[in-house]
């Protein structure tokens, strides 16, 4: 499990990483926490010349909690998990953090890793659907924001242009209730079916609702549908049942080795009704 | 591709060698440092036989780049036990059985190391949890489990005693 050879660089600023960025082009990558990228070297799926690593530059960390929150690139999935402030505005964050891999890979696993890669099997991207999140990129000619929900293309195409770095992740504080419910094999395992979705009430009626799905399709799917169905209802079942044949006619599963297509449409309704269970439970409870 | 300068310092004692950025953590202390606790299980990040603490963080060894650790501070389990003999955490392994082969040992110990610093006190579900990343195939974890438990019960006693 040798992987290919490359020369390193850790530059030590956001302009210093975007220039060797620009200088080595198509024969760079950049590397954050490496969990990802790692494995795919050692299986000689991917090699270049130049590897960039981000870990020394500061102004890539850093969570800001106000009514918006701004989760810097490098930030890593533990440090979701144990920052108090963002537990307060937004747990549905550690929440999808907790069922990310293991303990070793949360500490080295970032944000911006996670995110920019394009894998349809990670979670965030799923997550920051719901949230209507926007993406921050800078480039040689500077720096500009894109929608999560206009960043993913196919699988491991975004927007994201070759000579650009993702340096941060920032979305409206979120009202109400979320959960993120998330079915896999074992631990370290990719979801077979994920779902995140956010629920604001009042008054027993749904008044804002937001559905994403993970790894069902290849890219991350937000259903617009599904989350109308939920508004102006009580979260009965009726509205229920609407919203999970509305998330239905949204995904596009790909038979593999975690199940047939019809097990997976089967899982996603499982998860998918179980996250908004638990979403207007807490929105209703006052709990975010 | 040109070797680098790599400087570590590796269970408090600075120590530094000549790597290929390439080189992974694992062979770099196993085969350049002879630092033979850390275990190679499956080299694809599953198992956590090669668990080192990197920085104040658990990180499975066979998947960091010898160059991103540069000037890191790596601890393992050959840094772990104390001019009196083992580490409580050791000891517990051994009282309780916690392992038979002993293959993933060193993995387990140094991850609850971390844990046990960062949940002193933590509940059977919270040791689970925290020890997700490590695979071991004997024992079936019911006595890694109960061993990580006592070290913290003899921890806490320890620290109340020196209080």
């Amino acid at each position: 499990m040798i992987p290919p050879a490359f020369d390193y660089h850790r530059p030590a600023d956001l302009p210093a990483a975007v220039a060797l960025l620009s200088e080595h082009g198509e024969d760079a990558r950049l590397i954050a926490g490496g969990h990802s990228l790692i494995p795919m070297m050692k299986l000689r799926m991917t090699a270049f010349g130049h590897l960039i690593d981000l870990q020394g530059v500061a102004a890539l960390r850093g969570i800001e909690v106000g009514a918006t929150v701004r989760i810097g690139a490098m930030t890593t999935q533990h440090e979701i998990l144990t920052h108090a402030g963002l537990a307060e505005a937004a747990p549905i964050l550690a929440e999808a953090a907790r069922q990310i891999a293991d303990p070793q890979v949360r500490y080295m696993g970032t944000l911006g890793g996670n995110v920019a890669n394009g894998d349809p099997g990670n979670d965030m991207p799923g997550l920051m659907q719901c949230l209507d999140a926007t993406y921050h990129l800078a480039g040689p000619d500077g720096e500009r924001t894109v929608a999560a929900r206009a960043f993913y293309e196919a699988a491991y195409v975004t927007a994201r242009a070759e000579d650009e770095i993702l340096t941060a992740v920032s979305f409206a504080r979120p009202a109400g209730g979320g959960a993120y419910e998330k079915q896999k094999r074992k631990i370290g395992d990719y979801a077979t079916a994920a779902a995140a979705v956010q629920i604001a009430m009042e008054g027993g009626r749904v008044t804002a609702a937001s559905v994403a799905m993970t790894n069902l399709s290849d890219v991350p799917v937000w259903s617009e549908a599904a989350g109308a169905a939920l508004v102006g209802s009580a979260c009965d079942e009726e509205a229920v049942a609407a919203a999970v044949a509305a998330m239905l006619a949204d995904i596009d599963p790909a038979s593999d080795n975690r199940g047939p297509v019809e097990f997976k449409r089967h899982v996603a309704g499982v998860i998918l009704r179980r996250a908004i269970a638990r979403a207007a439970d807490r929105a209703e409870g006052g709990q975010a | 591709m040109s070797k680098m300068h790599l400087k570590l310092t590796v269970n408090g004692q600075a120590v530094e060698t000549l790597a290929e950025p390439r080189e992974l953590l694992i062979h770099v202390l196993r085969e350049r440092l002879d630092i033979t606790g850390p275990h190679i299980g499956c080299e694809t990040s599953h198992c956590g036989a090669c668990t080192v603490d990197m920085d104040g963080k658990s990180v499975k060894a066979c998947t960091v780049f010898a160059a991103q650790a540069q000037g890191a501070e790596i601890t393992t389990v050959e840094g772990l036990a104390g001019p009196d003999g083992m580490h409580v955490l050791q000891q517990m392994f051994r009282e309780h059985h916690g392992l038979q082969c002993g293959y993933c040992t060193p993995g387990m110990i140094t991850r609850a190391w971390r844990l046990l610093q960062e949940t002193p006190r933590p509940t059977e579900e919270e040791v689970r949890h925290g020890m997700a990343g490590n695979l071991c195939r004997c024992t079936g974890y019911q006595n890694i489990v109960k061993a990580i438990l006592a070290a913290s019960d003899a921890m806490a006693a320890q620290k109340e005693a020196a209080e």
